[in-house]
């Protein structure tokens, strides 16, 4: 018997083992607890998760060529475009085809478009032709090699095939070649013409902005969040109230308040001149530039910096610094030495949030912004609402959402995750 | 010019008062003063005014008014980083995200030590503690005890001369916390230094002093000796606050040099030391330890009075037996008894006659 519980797994007082038994004994606790939080995880993974996935996905699916013009891309798969010659007729008795279908679809307006961010005149070879092909017969008006370039002299253009050719694949790195300055041409990627590139600056502008944001909220947070964790309880009160005040006036508000204090023929403008400080020819440009921008977000984010450094703080017994002070530490060096290595998980908390919050940031640098103030995510808008270059848009906001996950992980490999205190 | 008198003392608290609201009084007019070496325990309740008393030396609250000196010179402005005090704090305050060679050097660090010379002072600190293996840990790391011992090697590592101990002990097991006692006193005996020690435990006043002030209401009630202050209470305060106490209330019917007659309220009396009592007709409490109550009448000297008692319940501890009686319409009055050969244990409801030595009950204030 002792042997036999000695060699085997541990049984439970009927014989199965006590694993199993554990299992079993614990099966309908956890059934129930995923019952509870089913509507939940239902409810997040309809809403978020997969509108989430989708517009990823976006980033670099292509099926729009592919489906389009289905024909055309199985005949072009054999044409060589580095020969330099254009090709034979088959491609073009199957653009033809494809082009009559999509013309009675209306897709060939859809597309050209598409291939316009590829080409430019793409858009209006295909609007063009179309008028004139959808009045075609397969059959009876054989060849069309001389025909569409009579049509149109773009189908004579070797450029015009290669494009086809390159972006007929149903998966591209285009989008996100786009993203960083680059093109994916028929010759492979190649950076984008000097006039179009902007959004690596922008990119870069919007780490930068939100660094300095970041950094402002941490100088303005710290004392703030101090007296919040060392005042009496009836101050400390007040002063919390004031710090949440902003979180309960609208976001467009307060934006725009910062615009009437900003702007040229603002209060403070009007204030510096009356003072005699500022010419009044010359006010100062204090809005629709980073500055502004900067500003604003600053005042927008700091509850978000102020919170975790004073939930942090709260929980630093004040023995602390006296005991730094009885050893003979003078009060900064008490501050510097005990106090704050024991309030920087807060810092770090608090800095994150505000990073994180600051570089997709979009509603305040869109009105205060200017365009020298505009970051990443207003270009994502743009994209989403104007352009409609949906691929663009998802392969940036892909790239923001890696940049972030990896500063992260950096935070976590430097810091460690675990020292991060919300509250 | 001082007088003489004011040089010897080390610590020195002179009508000191304290008020935080500006309305009461938290330390009402202290005077105190403490020889080098001396170990001093600030013992009472909880807002009795110890802790503000120990802050007060410590510099982290300035006296309302009166001057507090040290080694002569009045430190009341002086900054607590430069009194040069030790301190040892209630829950250790060692510093979490300091090593503990790290807390430990921390105030020789401060007053910019070679690293030599520091590493060798910690050394020693550890050593004297038996934590010698510890240095590298972190203070979350260590149990209750251990870090307790690195915090007295904290307070101790600087050689100030005066060290202060804010309820150190507070936070440990009963068994621990004795052990502690003890070797905290064998390591300031052995160094010599001054302490002033905070505590709302009697028996770690008692076991640990040189002195004890017994404080309450911002007042001290008494400064003794422990066995001065266990045996020879001023008054009621201090007998019911330092050890077991039995009161029986009375008035006093004859009074002469050393010795004093009190007629209990049921009208039995009984034979005491007159302390708080000047007259006959004085209201007064008496004070009887219940190790001293004697069961044996033929012990006490001759002529002295008994008291009528009543057998409540009997309760077996091991080394002592308890008694609870009823003496004068008080059902709490204690009687403490060796376990020794041939002890009576009494039952329930027996009636009979209890005495003391007349230097064992002490008249004190009503």
């Amino acid at each position: 018997m002792s042997a036999a519980t000695r060699a085997g797994p541990v049984l439970a007082a009927d014989g199965t083992p006590l694993k199993r038994s554990l299992a079993r004994a614990l099966r309908m606790q956890k059934i129930r607890a995923l019952l509870l939080v089913a509507p939940l995880l239902v409810f997040v993974l309809i809403t978020f998760v997969t509108p989430i996935g989708q517009m990823l996905f976006r980033s670099v699916e292509n099926d729009l060529v592919a489906d389009t013009l289905p024909l055309t891309v199985a005949a072009l798969a054999d044409w060589d475009a580095s020969a330099g010659e254009l090709p034979e007729e088959p491609v073009f008795n199957a653009l033809a085809r494809d082009m009559i279908v999509a013309v009675r679809e209306k897709n060939h307006t859809k597309l050209g478009t598409r291939l316009n961010y590829e080409r430019t005149g793409m858009s209006s070879l295909f609007r063009k032709s179309g008028r004139q092909i959808s009045r075609w017969d397969p059959e009876e008006d054989a060849p069309f090699r001389e025909r569409l370039i009579d049509v149109h002299e773009g189908w004579g253009e070797i450029d015009t095939w290669k494009t086809i050719q390159t972006h007929s694949r149903r998966l591209t790195p285009g989008y996100f070649l786009n993203a960083v300055d680059m093109q994916l041409t028929p010759d492979g990627p190649m950076a984008q013409p000097e006039s179009k590139r902007i959004l690596i600056k922008l990119f870069g502008r919007t780490v930068w902005m939100s660094l300095v944001i970041t950094v402002t909220c941490i100088i303005l947070a710290y004392p703030v969040a101090y007296l919040l964790a060392n005042l009496p309880l009836r101050k400390s009160n007040l002063l919390l109230i004031m710090v949440l005040l902003p979180f309960w006036t609208s976001l467009l508000v307060r934006t725009s308040a910062w615009k009437v204090l900003l702007q040229q023929q603002g209060v403070i403008n009007d204030t510096l001149v009356w003072l005699g400080l500022v010419a009044d020819e010359a006010r100062l440009v204090m809005i629709n530039n980073q500055f502004g921008t900067i500003v604003a977000m600053t005042h927008i984010l700091l509850p978000f910096m102020i919170l975790p450094i004073y939930s942090v703080m709260r929980t630093i017994p004040p023995a602390y610094v006296r005991a730094a002070k009885s050893l003979g530490a003078t009060d900064w060096t008490a501050f510097w030495r005990v106090y704050f290595p024991q309030s920087v998980p807060g810092i770090g908390a608090g800095s994150i949030l505000v990073f994180i919050l600051a570089i997709g940031y979009y509603i305040t640098p869109e009105i205060v912004g200017g365009t020298k103030g505009v970051f990443i995510s207003n270009r994502i808008a743009y994209h989403i609402s104007f352009s409609l270059n949906w691929g663009l848009a998802a392969a940036l906001g892909t790239i923001l959402l890696v940049a972030v996950l990896i500063l992260y992980w950096c935070y976590d490999r430097i810091v460690g995750i675990d020292n991060v205190k919300l509250g | 010019m001082v007088s003489s008198d004011i040089d010897s003392a080390f610590v020195e608290f002179d009508h000191v008062q304290k008020s935080y609201d500006g309305e009461t009084l938290v330390v009402k007019n202290l005077n105190l003063s403490m020889a080098k070496g001396e170990f001093l325990t600030m013992l009472g309740p909880s807002g009795s005014g110890k802790t503000t008393c120990l802050m007060m030396l410590a510099g982290f609250e300035t006296a309302t008014h009166g001057d507090i000196r040290l080694g002569g010179v009045s430190i009341n402005n002086i900054s607590p980083h430069k009194r040069g005090i030790g301190m040892v704090f209630q829950n250790y305050a060692l510093f979490p995200h300091m090593t503990v060679a790290e807390n430990l050097s921390f105030p020789l660090d401060v007053r910019r030590m070679p690293k030599a010379e520091r590493e060798e002072k910690v050394m020693r600190a550890l050593d004297m503690v038996q934590m010698g293996e510890f240095g590298g840990r972190r203070p979350a790391q260590l149990s209750g005890g251990q870090q307790q011992r690195i915090a007295l090697a904290r307070a101790l590592v600087f050689e100030a001369e005066l060290v202060l101990m804010d309820e150190p002990l507070g936070a440990l097991d009963k068994q621990l916390r004795e052990h502690m006692q003890f070797e905290i006193k064998h390591i300031v005996d052995g160094l010599g230094i001054t302490v002033v020690y905070v505590t709302h435990d009697q028996t770690e006043a008692l076991t640990m002093s040189d002195r004890v002030a017994v404080f309450n209401d911002g007042v001290i009630q008494q400064i003794a000796a422990p066995d001065e202050l266990y045996e020879r209470p001023r008054n009621s305060f201090v007998a019911q606050f330092i050890g077991e106490n039995n009161t029986l209330t009375g008035s006093v019917t004859k009074i002469e040099e050393g010795a004093a007659e009190v007629t209990l309220d049921d009208g039995e009396v009984i034979d005491t030391v007159p302390v708080n009592v000047s007259a006959v007709g004085d209201r007064t409490r008496v004070s009887i330890r219940p190790e001293r109550v004697e069961f044996d009448l033929s012990r006490l000297p001759p002529g002295a009075h008994t008291v009528n008692a009543e057998v409540m319940e009997f309760i077996y501890m091991g080394d002592t037996f308890r008694t609870r009686l009823r003496v004068a319409g008080n059902d709490e009055f204690i009687a403490k008894t060796r376990n020794a050969p041939g002890q009576n244990r009494l039952r329930p409801g027996a009636k009979l006659k209890i005495g003391w030595h007349p230097q064992d009950c002490r008249a004190l204030d009503a």
